[in-house]
């Protein structure tokens, strides 16, 4: 089981293209959407966003993304109504890079926590621009102090996109540990977009925490096996 | 008399009643200072409210109002659906199973009611929502029930008379809250549709107790 994902939009069409973008990326985690009105006019329904849970209910929680004022009321009405809210969070993100943060979590294996904290991510706090890529070659990860760090060079051909983004981002929130890559939070999968780092960048990988040193190992071996990609 | 079951079917009766017949006003406001569905969302709504009692006719005030909230955060579709979903909730809760009630249930579901709306919307008095409908209104209903005696209907006249006033006195106020905010200074000037409905809500509770 993973962690299952509810979306809630005013349009029905925002809600289940959302929700198809995601499972691109995420194709084991349950993904169901609640937009529009029972209908098919704009706006949301309790009804739906009742439906949607229901069906999204499992024992590893849900994470509800919403998108404009009043779909956050509904979701949160439906928490209420539902009286037995245990194990469904409400995420505050943007709906979109939320929907596809939260779902690539999920499908990492995060927990709920975990999965809400992605989604939430993607806003972030005002993101530092990172270190320019250093001319460092490429290596293992080396420990200093409490951190472990590595610098690996992008050689698949389409660089940083979407894909390696989720891996990236799915496998490092399953870590118990504070990872930045080029100065970014490792994982937020539109962060890691927002380097646009092409093909021979190098990512400069900082760890910290329990996991601190497979992190860098997995981002390692990922960039250095180009994701699986030419 | 006493409110029952019956009381509460005929109040959302006639509050469907009066949402048809202002229908095209709350429209009206709501083009001014919103996005001018607030008439036809809870036109909708209340009419969806009248079927299902029918359907499933309630044996308790609370059961009635629960149908309500259950039944407007479902097919209103605004803003307005949870935040009357959460209000008619909220006031169910806090009659429980009672088969009748006295003023001071009355007046204690009220702010039960209201404070469901704060929580959800997060507004306060004096941002231009339904709030500042229902802050007085409540206010006035805990005064008339504290006054004593056994009469519920002077604290549902008292609640809709300073839901009125409330609504009124949003006309020069700048919004800070809801689709209305972004407006800005340009919101001075026009009422608020939601405080505007919240008063005909409260009229009609007075009609069923008449």
């Amino acid at each position: 089981m993973t962690v299952s994902i509810v979306v809630v939009s005013h349009s029905e069409k925002i809600a289940d293209g959302a929700a198809e973008l995601a499972a691109q990326m995420a194709p084991d985690v349950v993904i169901r959407a609640a937009g529009g009105t029972t209908d098919g006019r704009i706006g949301t329904s309790l009804e739906k966003v009742l439906a949607a849970l229901e069906q999204a209910s499992g024992s590893d929680g849900t994470v509800v993304l919403t998108d404009l004022g009043s779909a956050v009321m509904t979701a949160e009405s439906a928490l209420e109504f539902a009286g037995d809210a245990a194990g469904v969070l409400l995420a505050d993100a943007p709906l979109v890079e939320g929907v596809v943060a939260a779902s690539v979590a999920a499908q990492g294996g995060a927990d709920v926590q975990a999965v809400k904290r992605a989604a939430e991510s993607v806003r972030g706090p005002a993101q530092q621009p990172g270190p320019p890529p250093q001319e460092v070659p490429e290596g293992p990860a080396t420990g200093e102090g409490p951190a472990f760090t590595g610098d690996f060079e992008l050689i698949n051909e389409a660089g940083m996109h979407a894909r390696p983004a989720a891996k990236i981002a799915g496998g490092l929130s399953s870590l118990d540990a504070e990872v930045l890559v080029n100065g970014v939070d490792g994982t937020s999968m539109t962060a890691l977009m927002m380097l646009a780092a092409g093909k021979g960048a190098v990512l400069h990988v900082e760890a910290r925490g329990v996991d601190a040193e497979r992190a860098v190992n997995y981002v390692g071996g990922l960039v250095q096996a180009g994701f699986g990609e030419p | 008399m006493a409110l029952d079951v019956n009381w509460a079917v005929k109040w959302l009766t006639l509050s469907a009643q009066a949402m048809a017949e202002h229908r095209t006003e709350l429209i009206e406001l709501d083009r001014a200072i919103g996005d001018s569905d607030h008439g036809e969302n809870m036109d909708r709504g209340f009419q969806a409210v009248v079927d299902k009692l029918a359907e499933t006719p309630p044996e308790t005030p609370g059961a009635a109002l629960k149908l309500t909230a259950m039944t407007l955060m479902s097919k209103v579709g605004g803003a307005a659906g949870p935040l009357y979903g959460t209000a008619f909730l909220r006031a169910a809760a806090s009659l429980g199973d009672a088969a009748e009630i006295d003023p001071a249930a009355l007046a204690a579901a009220l702010a039960a009611a209201r404070d469901g709306i704060v929580a959800r919307g997060q507004a306060e008095p004096g941002d231009k929502t339904m709030v500042d409908a229902w802050t007085p209104a409540v206010e006035a209903a805990r005064a008339a029930a504290d006054a004593g005696g056994t009469d519920t209907l002077s604290v549902l006249v008292a609640a809709a008379e300073a839901a009125e006033a409330g609504a009124v006195a949003t006309d020069p106020l700048v919004a800070r809250k809801g689709r209305a905010s972004y407006l800005g200074e340009r919101s001075a000037g026009h009422r608020d549709p939601g405080a505007a409905s919240s008063a005909l809500i409260l009229r009609a509770a007075v009609g069923a107790a008449a």
